[in-house]
């Protein structure tokens, strides 16, 4: 399947948006089965990943083929209406913490959770626990994802996931932090499960945890 | 402006003329005592000394700057941005008790609570006006500058900024895409209609805003704004930034187009993007020349912020970052000016680009944060000061024995042969008191010996 869309694949993962659009348009038009073309975009972004992880490609390919896989979305999802959905691995509950109002690290997170097959709650920035908790009751989201660029978002968190357990939602739902001032001592300060040192770790660390990786 | 003949002068003369006025402008500081003008006059030495590479007398210690006098004082930061009276005096009790070899200043950081107000500034959250009380302020990133607009910047920066992109990042100054562009006007008969705009109300409103905005900057100066030149009568400790500066790819990427709207603009407007960063080059020099030509002090400061590790790759960096900031950098210099590059974060993978040889030796300050200093030495040593980076979470977790530790160590590794400021490598908007001064006085010990 996925060789017959390696020029897609390729185009994806050299950042050539115009290439990218012109043969997903084509190949819907041929009658290509749409999830394959998914499958070749979630390839390309694995490619990238792995770029990302060794220091190969860095934050903006991030943003730029998260951009095209959107656009490649956006063109497969209506060819999917009445057809199998592609298999999803769970839902992910996200949010920068309150205090914090940074946007951007989450939201390279959150594209790549959806690109890997997650569904993504976003709640926002400055999201208070209260707010992580009413939706992870709603949602019964088996994993919940705090991000934070401040120092300041330390403290947050760790008031989110005591929170979190108070509500007794530990025992159903996985709590990840992420961003530039986390590591291995601020989880357990914050008594998180897990922590994810930039997107690709936090899609890996998710993968994990639902039995996907 | 130095001199009658400045235009004829060459650049190493000009900075040989900045630095004589430099040091000549103790004539204009009320000194509380001899020892305060003795201090200043060798502190003053230290500087020069460290930026032309040659072994001060001792490691001058340098502040970055940051809330961390609020916190010393017990104030909050709400305080510091609506109270100037308290600010003022949280920042001179700091700067009684932290011995430095500069002002821990108030510009920059004390930021004037009130004008934001007046303006209704819509590019960052303060506190009680969408952060914490006690949460510095912080970016609200937009595309306050559109994707489709790169050709009206490139056209005319001035007239972009006024018409499109104050009136969005000020609520209150809405009214000033109204008015035509001030080039409209060439030569009598000057027509009626270029002036009409003036009469309309919301015009006129935004003017008597304008006003009240310029009243609430006189009550800052008035007040936190006269704390450096307090510090500099009292203790003898120079003021280091007489300019500021920014690159364009950061004016660009910080707040025109945002973090990811430069981003995808590197990809998707290559061209435009490059020639928009162009254009800034001689309005971003001229404005740290005029910063500096008011204030008598050589030292222009830029902060750095979208060319740190992982946030382009070296060849991006090359290509769209570099070049322009050192335009500015060259700009500068043939200004005679000295360039304080603050590289936030990392800078491992920039030391061979920012290794230059177009750049003359001894006319910067890279100050490191995350940067390994033994690799800046190897890269820079003997052709740029350098300066940094006792880490921020040191001074926030650590010991003052950890600190102490740390400082003796950097100046064994790159202080030996001279061209090395101490400083903190982050804005320390918190840190423990004891470490602080842990620093100051590990780098007065240590910095002596070297």
């Amino acid at each position: 399947m996925s060789e017959q869309q390696q020029d897609l694949v390729s185009a994806i993962v050299e950042l050539r948006e115009a290439d990218a659009a012109q043969l997903v348009d084509e190949r819907l038009a041929a009658g290509v089965d749409p999830l394959a073309l998914i499958a070749a975009g979630q390839e390309a972004m694995d490619i990238i990943g792995k770029q990302f992880a060794e220091g190969v490609v860095f934050i903006p390919e991030l943003i730029m083929a998260g951009e095209i896989m959107k656009s490649l979305s956006a063109k497969v999802t209506p060819y999917l209406a009445d057809q199998r959905s592609a298999k999803r691995l769970g839902t992910v509950v996200l949010g920068t913490v309150q205090g914090d109002i940074h946007d951007i690290g989450k939201g390279i997170v959150a594209t790549m959770l959806d690109i890997a097959g997650f569904d993504v709650i976003d709640l926002g920035v400055d999201v208070p626990a209260e707010k992580f908790i009413a939706t992870l009751r709603d949602s019964h989201a088996p994993i919940v994802g705090l991000s934070g660029l401040l120092t300041v978002a330390i403290d947050s968190m760790k008031a989110t996931v005591a929170a979190i357990g108070e509500a007794g939602l530990r025992a159903t739902a996985k709590i990840m932090i992420g961003g530039a001032p986390i590591n291995e001592q601020v989880r357990a300060y914050t008594n998180a499960d897990g922590w994810a040192k930039d997107a690709v770790a936090a899609v890996d660390l998710a993968k994990s945890w639902v039995g996907g990786a | 402006m130095f001199t009658d003949n400045w235009n004829e002068l060459t650049p190493e003369q000009r900075y040989e003329a900045r630095m004589q006025a430099w040091f000549a402008s103790e004539a204009n500081i009320d000194f509380v005592s001899d020892e305060a003008r003795n201090a200043w006059r060798e502190r003053m030495q230290m500087l020069r000394d460290a930026i032309e590479l040659k072994k001060p007398k001792r490691v001058p210690v340098l502040p970055t700057g940051g809330l961390l006098p609020a916190r010393y004082a017990g104030i909050t930061a709400r305080e510091v941005y609506y109270d100037y009276d308290k600010a003022a005096q949280a920042w001179l009790k700091f700067n009684a008790d932290f011995d430095f070899d500069a002002a821990f200043s108030t510009f920059a950081v004390v930021f004037p609570g009130d004008l934001y107000n007046i303006l209704d500034l819509k590019l960052i959250s303060w506190p009680g006006h969408g952060t914490g009380d006690d949460v510095h302020f912080q970016y609200n990133e937009r595309e306050w500058m559109h994707a489709d607009e790169y050709d009206l910047l490139i056209n005319d920066p001035s007239n972009f900024w006024q018409r499109y992109y104050l009136p969005r990042i000020f609520g209150a100054l809405e009214p000033l895409s109204i008015p035509d562009p001030a080039t409209d006007i060439w030569e009598p008969p000057i027509n009626p209609p270029t002036f009409f705009p003036f009469s309309l109300e919301p015009v006129q409103q935004m003017l008597q805003t304008l006003a009240k905005a310029g009243e609430a900057a006189a009550r800052w100066m008035a007040g936190p704004g006269t704390v450096d030149l307090q510090v500099m009568a009292k203790y003898g400790r120079p003021a280091t930034f007489g300019g500021a500066a920014k690159a364009p790819y950061d004016i660009l990427g910080d707040t025109l187009r945002g973090t990811r709207g430069i981003m995808l603009d590197k990809f998707r407007q290559p061209d435009k993007l490059l020639a928009a960063m162009e254009r800034l080059v001689p309005i971003v020099v001229d404005q740290g020349r005029r910063g500096s030509d008011m204030t008598k002090c050589p030292i222009v400061f830029i902060p750095l912020h979208k060319g740190a590790d992982g946030f382009l790759s070296d060849a991006d960096f090359r290509k769209f970052y570099w070049p322009t900031l050192k335009a500015v950098i060259l700009g500068l210099i043939n200004e005679g000016l000295v360039v304080w590059l603050f590289a936030e974060g990392g800078y491992n993978s920039r030391l061979e680009a920012i290794h230059d040889p177009d750049i003359p030796a001894g006319r910067l300050i890279w100050v490191f944060d995350t940067t390994d200093m033994k690799e800046a030495k190897r890269h820079l040593g003997g052709y740029q000061c350098i300066a940094g980076n006792v880490p921020g979470s040191l001074l926030i977790t650590g010991t003052p024995e950890e600190v102490d530790a740390y400082v003796k160590q950097l100046i064994n590794d790159v202080a030996g042969d001279g061209g090395f400021l101490l400083t903190p490598g982050v804005v320390t908007n918190e840190a423990k008191p004891e470490c602080m001064q842990a620093m100051i006085a590990a780098g007065k010990k240590y910095g002596a010996a070297v």
